[in-house]
């Protein structure tokens, strides 16, 4: 679903950020991107998500290689692929309701089918009876529950998640990462960007280690 | 993903221009302050060249009216008694460079001088009637005029031909040049607006760059990103549109009444052409125009700066 074939990028003013990346993740995998900050994780995530593009080598995500995707069509990829941010990225000036639903708005759905699927995406998250709720009166967990709700609710085949727990405790990590199961699960590939060791290792789940921009244990 | 069909997609191309426009006149009237001083400078910005290019309208119909009446006056020797100076007015009539010559004698001109110069208490005290018959001749092309006088000039039965074509250009002149001006003012005061506009529509896309951000990495396309503002700009335009055709009929109506009055004293029956609906339909389309220009560059220059896309 997600393949990186040699891919390196290098920044203006030098800095390598991935150096010689290659690896595969499976349509129904959940994966787990580690390393120190500034390993090269965000970038890797960025690659995937078309706001960068790399310096050498392929990525291809859905079979589709993004080098070839054009500045016409990187909108159309970027609703194949949920995100979720570590700072969630809510709108404060919206609703709950609306926050979720602005996926679907720029997809194009209708009134009723809108509805429809935000609250089939609040449920899942477990905040149907917020959805009137403006973001500010929600707490760190709840507030990242709505964003991954933003994130799935157009059904994306595959999703991101940028140190998702970064801030929460780790009862509510803990929680998070079960909901991020249960969409690969139902067929969703799923990439998560943590160096919450401590608690990715419990899940047992394919683990990628970026070292200075290099994959570690990768064979040569 | 979903296949979208047409259909599918030409609604929701549809719906999102709803929204978009019912967002932004939401958003243009939550500030009333703001939206209302925004429309104001644009009304005025309009309605300034506007009221001069009609005030120009109504020179060149005043000019027009003269001009079509563009006659030699053809003042007869003394000497020549009113028979013959009909005699002469016939045998003008004839050429084929003249459309007619009227014979106008020195009492009928006396008597069309005293009702309308208003200085009868004046004239009547004269003793002697001290005009001389007169021809009116209008040559059938205008630009023949001043041979046709010199030619008419030459009759020994002819004391004086006015041809007073000096002023006329003149005024031909000073409107092409009023006309000049007006295009000028017009264009600076435009760029004016854009520029108002523009900058208008710039700080509501500063003051919305997290939102547009958070639009386009969730998938929006760069027309959905540019829409809430593009109707921003047609709102903000259409605004001062209204303004504009507003205050140009509120000067044509206080000017009204005082042109009048000053075409009364003059003895003419002259009336100010204002705004009409469809040049006020006009100006308020014009305004809108503006503002989707203005907002069009803004927002263009701002999707840019955002991550590559």
């Amino acid at each position: 679903m997600i393949t990186f074939e040699r891919v390196s990028k290098r920044f203006e003013g030098g800095h390598d950020a991935l150096r010689d990346v290659s690896f595969e993740i499976g349509a129904d995998e959940l994966v787990f991107l580690t390393g120190h900050s500034g390993a090269g994780k965000t970038t890797l995530l960025r690659l995937v998500m078309l706001l960068e593009q790399p310096t050498r080598g392929r990525v291809l995500v859905n079979g589709r290689d993004l080098s070839r995707v054009a500045r016409r069509g990187i909108p159309a990829h970027r609703r194949e692929v949920g995100v979720v941010f570590q700072n969630h990225r809510l709108l404060f000036d919206r609703s709950v309701f609306d926050n979720v639903a602005l996926p679907l708005y720029i997809a194009g759905y209708d009134h009723r089918e809108v509805g429809k699927r935000v609250r089939a995406a609040l449920d899942k998250v477990g905040l149907l009876r917020h959805e009137r709720a403006m973001p500010l009166t929600l707490s760190g967990g709840e507030q990242q529950r709505v964003g991954i709700a933003r994130a799935v609710v157009g059904r994306p085949p595959v999703l991101l998640a940028d140190e998702p727990t970064g801030n929460l405790d780790p009862a509510l990590s803990a929680e998070i990462m079960t909901l991020f199961e249960d969409f690969s699960r139902v067929g969703v590939t799923v990439l998560i960007a943590s160096h919450d060791l401590a608690l990715i290792s419990r899940l047992r789940h394919r683990i990628i280690t970026l070292r200075e921009g290099r994959l570690m244990g990768a064979p040569a | 993903m979903q296949r979208t069909r047409v259909s599918h997609r030409l609604n929701a191309w549809v719906r999102h221009h709803r929204l978009s426009a019912a967002d932004s006149l939401r958003r243009v009237l939550e500030r009333p302050t703001a939206s209302l001083l925004t429309w104001l400078v644009v009304g005025i910005a309009l309605a300034l060249p506007v009221s001069l290019a009609l005030s120009m309208d109504n020179l060149r119909a005043l000019g027009g009216r003269v001009d079509s009446q563009a006659q030699l006056s053809v003042f007869l020797r003394p000497a020549v008694d009113a028979v013959a100076g009909q005699a002469l007015a016939e045998e003008l009539g004839q050429r084929a460079d003249i459309a007619t010559a009227t014979f106008r004698s020195r009492e009928e001109a006396l008597e069309e001088f005293r009702a309308r110069s208003g200085f009868s208490d004046v004239l009547g005290g004269l003793e002697d009637n001290p005009l001389p018959h007169l021809l009116l001749v209008v040559p059938r092309d205008p630009a023949q005029a001043a041979a046709l006088a010199a030619e008419i000039g030459a009759l020994a039965t002819v004391d004086e031909v006015i041809l007073d074509l000096a002023w006329l250009e003149r005024l031909r002149r000073l409107t092409e040049l009023g006309a000049r001006l007006v295009l000028v003012a017009a264009l600076l005061l435009a760029a004016g607006v854009l520029l108002v506009l523009g900058n208008t529509i710039r700080l509501a896309v500063e003051g919305r760059r997290e939102e547009i951000e958070v639009t386009r990495l969730v998938g929006a396309s760069d027309a959905f990103v540019r829409r809430p503002f593009l109707y921003s700009g047609l709102w903000y335009g259409i605004g001062g549109g209204v303004v504009a055709a507003l205050l140009v009929a509120a000067v044509f109506a206080a000017l009204r009444g005082p042109v009048a009055q000053l075409a009364a004293a003059y003895g003419a029956d002259w009336r100010l052409a204002g705004l009409g609906l469809i040049d006020a339909f006009g100006l308020v389309l014009a305004g809108g125009a503006l503002g989707l220009i203005a907002a069009w560059l803004a927002v263009g220059r701002h999707l840019r700066l955002d991550p590559r896309g």
